[in-house]
């Protein structure tokens, strides 16, 4: 396996949904590419750093506005 | 290597019964899937849009329209699958408005492939979130996806940031699988690219073994 046909399948890797075979084939190629190693754990941290970040988390105050506003609409617009 | 896996969503067994008595005139009911879902919609607005005031615009009229159409919803797809294809239209048409001279389009395919090559190779910090304040990271954190092509930026948060599978983010999208797995991979490796710059493991040299 050449790091660009590993590449490819670093999406479906990262996501377990790939065969077993293919998993294994790709799981030998880490083991003695250290830049394809390095760029897999590095994807699954940007992955994980962005999930956990509460990037954008809707303040309590402005939530309970925005809901009240919404309400009023739906209820304007029945 | 562990593998990532998605953030299961709970609370799905009663929905189609808040969503059957909402579509029944029951406000309370629609109430109880606005404050479900809201957190989720503003989220995906704010990155899609990267504006506050679109954010919270977005998230009245997507809610507002979901609430106008609830008769047209079949029930083929779950409701909050639903509710993020109309979130992404509304968001998407307000950046157009801001943006005119941009193309902006979930179709945008761009040809980067050169972009999407790894030349950073350096391994990062082992908790590279902790190099930063937390507000420092957040801003990092934006800055750097807002550096990504609005395409890739809505897939990725529908995938990583809010677990929505390849099918639902197809579906809600309205993209075919394969796009949606092309759009993910080159996001995941252009933000990964970015971050390389702040998390990378100064103590380690340049990477190599």
């Amino acid at each position: 396996m050449t790091c660009s046909e590993f590449l490819k399948e670093l999406t479906d890797y990262l996501d377990n949904t790939m065969d077993p075979q293919t998993k294994a084939e790709l799981e030998d190629h880490l083991q003695w590419c250290h830049n394809c190693y390095v760029v897999c754990n590095t994807t699954k941290m940007t992955i994980e750093i962005y999930r956990d970040s509460h990037l954008y988390e809707l303040p309590d105050d402005l939530r309970g506005r925005l809901r009240s506003a919404i309400l009023r609409k739906c209820q304007g617009s029945s | 290597m562990g593998t990532i896996q998605p953030r299961v969503e709970g609370q799905v067994n009663d929905e189609s019964t808040l969503v059957h008595a909402a579509k029944a005139g029951d406000i309370s009911a629609f109430e109880e899937l606005v404050k479900r879902y809201d957190r989720n919609v503003f989220r995906i607005a704010q990155h899609i849009t990267q504006n506050r005031e679109d954010a919270e615009d977005v998230v009245q009229d997507a809610f507002l329209k979901a609430y106008q159409n609830l008769a047209n919803f079949q029930e083929q797809s779950k409701f909050y699958t639903w509710l993020v294809r109309i979130a992404v239209n509304e968001a998407l048409m307000r950046l157009r408005r801001r943006r005119p001279e941009r193309m902006v389009s979930l179709d945008e395919d761009i040809k980067t492939e050169e972009d999407s090559m790894p030349r950073e190779v350096a391994d990062w910090a082992p908790n590279p979130e902790q190099l930063y304040g937390q507000g420092e990271l957040k801003e990092i954190l934006g800055k750097t996806i807002q550096g990504l092509p609005p395409s890739f930026r809505t897939v990725f948060v529908l995938r990583d940031v809010e677990g929505l599978s390849t099918e639902e983010t197809a579906d809600a999208l309205d993209l075919s699988i394969p796009a949606v797995k092309s759009r993910l991979l080159r996001a995941r490796l252009q933000l990964r690219e970015r971050l390389s710059k702040y998390f990378k493991n100064r103590a380690g040299g340049d990477g190599k073994k």
